[in-house]
Formats: C-alpha cells, structure tokens, sequence
C-alpha cells in the first residue's frame, strides 16, 4: 500500500485529522475517513457538483482535489452548512418550502453552489440564477422547484420577509 | 383556472412539506455507498473492452498477487450453482440464460467477465488493471436492422435474434380500408438510444452471515422485496433469511426496478468470502453498461377520411434491446405497439413488434417504458396534419374521445372509464392562446424568425394489473402513546411517498401530520410490495394505507365508545382527539386509548382484540391518467439551436394527494423528455464502442436548459376509494413529442422536415439546408 500523509483540517468547525494516500480525493477522504457522507458522489469527474464543498470560502467539487490539498484547510460540507443546531439554514430551508428536492442525492451540491452565488451575488436576475445552478446536475426536479428555492433564499438572506414560493406557477 | 382540490381536507390535497427532506437537505440522509460496515470489502468489475470476442486469456494472477486484494472471480468461479437471475414476473421468459459472469463469448463493451474484491476501492481497481484480459475480436451487430436479419447471431445458441415478437395482423378489411380512405400516411420515425441517469448510480452492500444463516442487503432499489425473492433463488439462502434495505435511493426512473448482473455478483461474492463487500457503480460503468432505453425504430401508417377522421392505423415497431435485456424490457414494445391509438376515436388498429438483440448495453426500463405509443402518434398526427392540410389542434379535436363517449372501448381492448383527454387539450390549448400564437407564428415568419408549437396529448395506464404491481398492503400501527407507524412495501427514490402516505393516514385515522412515520424500503419492517414502479404508488399503497386507517380508527372509536360510555356512531376524531359529537367537552386522546388497547386489556369491551394495528390489501384496477403538454420554441436559423419559450402541462391525475409533488414529478419528467429530444443521446460507433461514458459526452440539461414549466390541473376522480391515478412517468411520456412537434412545426413553415431524434443543432441545420437546396 502507498504512503499514507497525515492530513489535518478544520471540517465543519472542529479540527480533525486523518492519514490518506497522496492519491484518495477529498470527497472520498470526507466520506471514508471522516464519515462524513452527506457529500455525494454523482460523476467522480467533475460535471454534475453533487460534491460540491467549500474550502477555505471557495465552492470546490471535492472528486476534482486531493485530500492532501485540503491540508491546512477549512472545509465546510452539508452536515456543517446549516445552524449548529441541526435545524434548517434559509437556503435549506427555502429548497423544502419550494420541492426543491426530489431523491436528495445532487441536494448537498447544490446547497452548497447556492450559498456560494448568494454570498457573490444577493439579488440575482433569473438569468443569473440559471447560469450559476448550470455546474449542478438534478435529474429529478427539473430544476423548478430549485430555482423557486434560490429566489426566496435570496429574499430572506437579504432580511425580507420569507415570501411562500410555489413549486412552480401553478393554475 | 385553478380547479382546487376536490378532496382537500386537513392532509389531503394540500402542499405539505416533506418528511424526507429534513435529512437529505442536511447530509443526514443513508445511501446505499454511505453504509460502512466493520471488514466490509470493496469490488470493482473487470469488463469487455471490445463489443463481441471470444475471451482468448483471462490471468487473474498478477491481480490476485497485489497486496489488500483479497479475491478476483471469474465465471468458473461464480457462475455455477447459482439460481435464476431473473424478476420474479419474469421467470418464464425466454431469451438468453442470463449467468453473473461471462464466460466464453462476450457481447457488448462492458459486458463483466470479473470481479475483484479488495480492502479498499482503489486498489480494487489497481488489481482490476492487473488482470490480463485477451479478446479476439468478431464483427459486432450493431445496427438493430441488420440485427432483424438474423444473418448473424447475438446468441447463436437461440438461433434468431430476435428476443420478442408481438403481433395482431390486419384484418381482411385492412387492404380495402387503406384502399378507400381518402388519406394514407406513412413515417417512419425514431428515438435515439438514451438512459435513465439516476444521479445516485448503481450500489449494493451484501452480507452474509453462514451459521444463522442471514443475507442482508443494502441496495439503491426500488423494488426491495422482489429483489429478497431474487437474492433467495439466486444463493439459495431462504428468503425468510434474506433482509433487503434500500434507505434513501438516489432516483432509479426504472433502471433500479430489476436488479441486474452486478449487484447479484457483488451479493455472490459476499456469500462466497463470508465478508461484507460494497460495490457502487461509477458513472462511466452507468453510462456504458447500466440498462438503455428508447432505441426505437417505427414504421406508421394512418389512414382517414376526406374530413381528417382517423379510419385505422398500422405501426411496425422494431427495439434493440442490447445484448441482455433486464427484467420486463426488451419484451415490452408490444405494449407501445397495441397503445398506439391511445385517447382517439381509431376504430381499427394493428401492429407488429419486434425487439432484437445487439452487441450493445441491455435495455432496460426507463420511465414510461412504452412511452413510443405516444411519442410515435402523437409526432405521427403532427405530421398527418400537414400532409392533409388541417391545424393540429383541429385534427386533435376531431378524432380525441369525448366526455360523452365513455366508457369506451379501444381497438385493442383496454376499457377506457374516466379520462379527461379532451378536457386537457382544451385547457392547455386555452392557456397556450393558440389562436394568437398562430398569428404571432406568421407574423414572425415574415421577419424570417421561425417559431413553432407542439402538442403532446395521451392517456397513460397507470397501476396497471400485471404481475404484482397491481397489489397494495399497508399497516397502520398505533403505539402506545398514539404515535403512528405506517409501513408500505414501495421503493422509494425520490417520490415523497413518506409524505403522501403519512397525509393519507393522518386524515382517515384523524390524527395529525407530524404523528405518522412512514417506514418502507425494508422487506423486514414493510409488508410485501412491489416497489415504486409504473406510476402506482398513490394507488396501491394509498389505498391500502387509507382502508387499514380507516379500520384503526373504527376500532379506537370503538373502544373510546366504551370508556365513555359512549356510541361509537356519535364519536369523532381529529388531531388525536375523541370527542362526542356536539359535546365537544367530553373527550379523550388517542393516546389514551392506545395505553388502554396495549396495557389495560381488562378495560377493553369484551370482544375487541388487544394492541390497535392492522393490515389492509388492495387489489388496484387500472387507472388511466391523462395529459396534454403544449410548448412554443423558436429555432434558430443560422446555429440550429431551439430555444423555448413556454411549456405548460394540463394533466388530471385524478385526486391528487399533494399538489406539490404532483408538479414536481411532472416537471422531473418534462426535463428528461425535453433532454431525450434536444441533448441526449448514447453513441455507439460501427464497432460498437460507446462514445458517450462521461457527462461531458452524454448531456443531461441543466438548469440553463429546462424552461419554466407552467401547471395547470384538472381532477376527475378515479375508479378507487382515494380517487388518485398513477403520475411519476406521465410528464416523461408527453414531452418528447411536444417538444419534436414544436421544432417540426418551426421547420415546416419553411418546408424543412425532421423524423429523428435528438433534434440537435446539426440535425435542425441539415434539415433547414436540404429544404433550402430543393426550393
């Protein structure tokens, strides 16, 4: 077996360590040696973001980076998103109040990419929204429900009041 | 427009929120390669790099010598002994003897000839590099029309290549009918090969205690209890002794409804090694050597009269269904077939089917199965339309079956009793303002913009009475302190049915939402099911659900009718209170009658049983839901590309238990008909290499894509106690040839014509320059 590195990062605001060959990525190191399986594995070559993290601020697909490069890190992943409380943040929240989610697998991902657009772009157009969701694959929702989630998530991150978005335009 | 709820009550009818999704929006949800269980193993698959060959040299030494790898089998090793690999509805199907591993001769690029099991997935794949795999090559059959042939054989052993036949000639009168009409119409049109793409792909954890002995399964399924019943003939091990779990399942749309080969050969090489081992299926293996669908070529001809009614119509439809078709598929074109004249007035019909097989992946199901029936008419009529010189809508209204004409009888004899075929076209063609969208059609073609409209309008069985699928069982259990436990035999991947479920039970039994936890997806905790499959959930499960409520709740009144002293008839109950009718002061809790049901038996009237549970069965009749999609697009001249620029779906489910996930199943499966026309499409080149293994090369839509979608819903009850028809596959089913009517409707206004799916760019293009070059 290969050489194992010792790893240490700061996940989901505790410190944690860990050893993992040069070659195991992040997202098999967050799921495999920190339990941590909320983030999910769709492609494993970096097109449907349901792996999507953050590390150090910025939204990464954890298939696409090495666990040793996350050394050092702040990493935040789904389970470490919301209040510590283990009640629902505004974007989570806003995802169930529109069925923004279907079989849940490609959710964590997409939590994490909005709360990465929301925190560059507050008052995003629909264009917007759409463009920056495109890194997020859904196969059961056709994104409806996700882009009704990320216009009140913009709301009520902005302070307003939580608007009662439907899944879609309903008549 | 909003036509409401005809059977809102507290629960039903109403947006509630999820249940399921409080785990998954936190990361607390358990997939199936999320279980990590003590000396669990890892395996990964040694597969066919060409698309036919005879295995010259399989050397598993130089694998089996690497360091953490703890076994590598080949077909000598798993294949013999082991029972049949076969769903439980197909265990009398022909075609060819499906075995774990290939052994001999290998028929498409991934077909598995190994399975390496290691301490970790990495150096599973080390060792799967390891092993020496030498293939001298045959010409493959590739093409599902020389397949037809027979001039050379997939499966030399069966002697044709042909897996199904199904068939009702034309009658005598069928030469004179065509003779006489006024019109005939012939097309040929086709579905590119395409593939469910849940985002979850395949995974399976087996172990295998010998000394009890006790198989248990963690699998991403959605028919647990077949696959126990699949498991157990498989390795022998009774399936009392068998436990199948599908926790949360990443979205299946058919292709996790039978298990395949990969999963039963991780689950042989557990028993074997007498140690867990997890397999999970990376998307390249999905996307190469899962199950395919669609690949369907269809010859149609319809005749009508001088006025444009339909007289009759013929489709010879012709399936390639790989070289080892799973579960019902591959058998299931007939179906598309004898559909074909779905919700119009066509008095006479007649099909031939034929599925092949070809050196390509299985076909497998794929939500809307037989989808062809109304992809194939509803395009057909568009065309029809255009050769005779009639509106489409118009053609529609003239030949759709009327309100007033039901019950009635289809040419191949399925009774059609409540559908709302005309209804929804109506509704659609209202909110669409056709006739506006006509003239904005013409006016924009005069600044040489190309604009165009779809329809797709049908009628799709649902809970249909085929094998176990028609078969609901639910129990509603009542704890002592009141709480509720309902268990149904679905296999959940994505459908809220432990929100629809729960809203049932709380409204029948009288107590509140948040009471009832719906446990399913466990073969140990749920009754027998068939899963979640074939737009049935609501049906079979909710009416089971609703009648074994309804027998709780008559048993606590009857025993709350006792401790009050009471008449049962002059008792209600809501949000777990019991109180007599107009005298609301006097009452008691469910709670309290659940103590007594459980604890104080002495209490209870002298002939009611103790504990408060029960189990009802349904037996679901088949339910016709029915849909009308219309959309607009605009196809760009100069790139081919087709832009949409408003969808919108009128669809009558019958009572419809959440309106929410009533539209979000709808919108899930407009984007997956709208991919399988513009995006999607799996390659394979002449010598049957896939060319589509990544999502860089298979293009499932993004948000960018996906248009708005627009909702809007009729409710006509159905023909069983919750009133609720089928409709996860229903959106699938009617966009495909929304969408290809509307671009086709773009193209003719400039004389272009397209029969062939995906409608990409290229293809728009060279339609538009061959109608420019014959003007």
């Amino acid at each position: 077996m290969a050489a194992l590195h010792e790893i240490t990062a700061t996940v989901n605001g505790e410190r944690r360590r860990g050893h993992a060959e040069a070659r195991k990525t992040l997202a098999d190191f967050l799921r495999e040696d920190l339990a941590l399986t909320g983030t999910h594995l769709g492609c494993e070559h970096g097109v449907c973001g349901a792996c999507t993290v953050f590390v150090d601020g910025v939204a990464v697909r954890s298939c696409l980076m090495f666990a040793v490069q996350a050394d050092g890190a702040e990493i935040t992943t789904i389970e470490g998103i919301g209040p510590a409380d283990g009640t629902l943040g505004p974007v989570q929240q806003a995802f169930r109040d529109c069925h923004g989610l279907q079989c849940g697998f490609c959710t964590p991902g997409f939590i994490v990419s909005v709360h990465a657009f929301l925190a560059d772009n507050p008052q995003p157009s629909d264009a917007e929204i759409r463009e920056a969701l495109s890194g997020n694959l859904c196969r059961c929702t056709g994104y409806q429900g996700i882009i009704a989630a990320v216009k009140q998530a913009a709301v009520t991150l902005a302070g307003g009041e939580k608007v009662a978005a439907p899944a879609g335009a309903t008549h | 427009m909003s036509t409401g709820s005809i059977s809102a009550g507290r629960f039903m009818g109403q947006r509630v929120p999820r249940k399921e999704d409080a785990r998954l929006l936190t990361g607390r949800g358990t997939y199936t390669d999320d279980i990590q269980l003590p000396g669990m193993l890892h395996a990964a698959f040694v597969r066919s790099h060409v698309a036919r060959g005879t295995i010259a040299k399989l050397d598993t030494s130089a694998a089996l010598a690497l360091d953490g790898v703890v076994a590598v089998f080949t077909g000598d090793d798993l294949n013999d002994g082991v029972g049949s690999m076969q769903p439980t509805m197909m265990l009398e199907a022909g075609g060819p003897p499906l075995k774990p591993l290939t052994v001999g001769e290998v028929r498409f690029v991934g077909d598995p000839v190994a399975i390496v099991v290691a301490e970790t997935r990495y150096l599973a794949e080390d060792a799967v590099d390891l092993v020496e795999l030498e293939i001298d090559p045959l010409p493959p059959i590739v093409d599902p029309e020389a397949s037809a042939t027979d001039s050379d054989l997939v499966h030399p052993e069966l002697g044709t290549n042909v897996n199904a036949l199904a068939e009702v000639p034309p009658d005598p009168e069928w030469a004179e009918l065509l003779a006489g009409a006024a019109h005939v119409v012939k097309a040929r049109l086709t579905q590119a090969r395409q593939t469910p793409v849940p985002m979850e792909a395949r995974s399976v954890v087996a172990r295998f205690d010998p000394a009890s002995p006790q198989l248990d399964i963690w699998m991403a399924t959605q028919s647990p209890h077949d696959q126990r019943a699949v498991f157990s003939r498989l390795t022998g091990v009774p399936e009392h002794h068998v436990r199948v779990q599908a926790k949360d399942v990443g979205g299946g749309f058919g292709q996790k409804m039978f298990t395949q080969r990969e999963e039963q050969i991780a689950i042989l090489a557990a028993v074997k090694l007498h140690r867990p081992v997890k397999w999970t299926e990376d998307r390249r293996e999905n996307l190469m050597a899962s199950t395919h669908a669609r690949a369907d070529i269809i010859d149609c001809t319809v005749a009508l009269d001088a006025e444009g009614r339909i007289l009759g119509s013929y489709v010879d439809l012709l399936e390639d269904c790989g070289a080892w078709p799973v579960g019902a598929n591959g058998g299931a074109g007939g179906a598309a077939a004898a559909q074909f004249p779905g919700p119009y007035r066509i008095p006479k019909h007649a099909f031939r089917s034929r599925s092949v097989w070809t050196n390509t992946c299985a076909r497998g199901a794929y939500r809307g199965p037989w989808l062809l029936e109304t992809v194939a008419r509803e395009e057909m009529l568009d065309i029809v339309a255009r050769e005779i010189g009639m509106d489409p809508l118009e053609l529609r209204r003239k030949n759709v079956i009327r309100q007033e004409e039901l019950p009635y009888p289809s040419p191949m004899g399925y009774p059609y009793d409540v559908m709302t075929c005309d209804l929804t076209l109506e509704q659609a063609a209202e909110a669409i303002d056709y006739e506006s969208f006509r003239k904005e059609q013409q006016r924009a073609l005069e600044e040489g913009r190309l604009l165009g409209l779809g329809i797709g309008l049908y009628a799709e069985p649902t809970a249909m009475p085929f094998g176990a699928l028609s078969v609901g069982i639910a129990t509603v259990r009542v704890h002592q302190t009141g709480k509720v436990h309902v268990s149904v035999g679905s296999g959940d991947h994505g459908q809220g049915t432990e929100t629809t479920i729960a809203q049932i039970v709380a409204e029948e039994l009288g107590v509140d939402y948040d009471d009832v936890v719906v446990l399913q997806g466990d073969t140990d905790v749920a009754p027998f099911g068939a899963g979640t499959g074939g737009s049935r959930t609501a049906v079979v499960y909710g009416n089971a659900a609703r009648q074994a409520a309804l027998e709780v709740r008559e048993k606590v009144l009857r025993i709350a009718a006792h401790l009050m002293e009471a008449a049962a008839e002059d008792l209600e109950m809501e949000g777990s209170r019991i109180s007599v009718r107009g005298t609301p002061a006097r009452a008691m809790t469910l709670a309290e009658v659940a103590l007594t049901a459980h604890n104080n038996t002495m209490a209870l009237p002298p002939d009611v049983t103790p504990g408060l549970e029960t189990v009802a069965q349904y037996d679901a009749p088949l339910a016709w839901s029915n849909a009308c999609q219309m959309c607009t697009v605009e196809v760009d001249r100069a790139t081919g590309q087709v832009n949409i620029l408003r969808y919108l779906v009128s669809e009558d489910c019958g009572t419809m238990i959440n309106p929410m996930i009533v539209e979000g199943q709808v919108a899930g499966g407009v984007a997956q008909g709208i991919a399988g026309v513009l995006y999607e499409h799996l390659v394979y080149d002449d010598d049957g290499n896939p060319l589509t293994t990544t999502f860089m090369d298979y293009l499932v839509p993004t948000a960018s894509e996906i248009p708005d979608i627009e909702y809007f819903h009729i409710e006509t009850k159905a023909n069983s106690p919750n009133g609720a028809k089928g409709v996860g596959e229903g959106g699938a089913i009617g966009a495909p040839p929304c969408v290809f009517n509307a671009v086709a409707d773009a193209l003719a206004l400039v004389g272009a014509r397209v029969y062939d799916q995906p409608l990409t760019p290229d293809r728009v293009l060279a339609a538009l320059t061959a109608a420019a070059a014959s003007q």
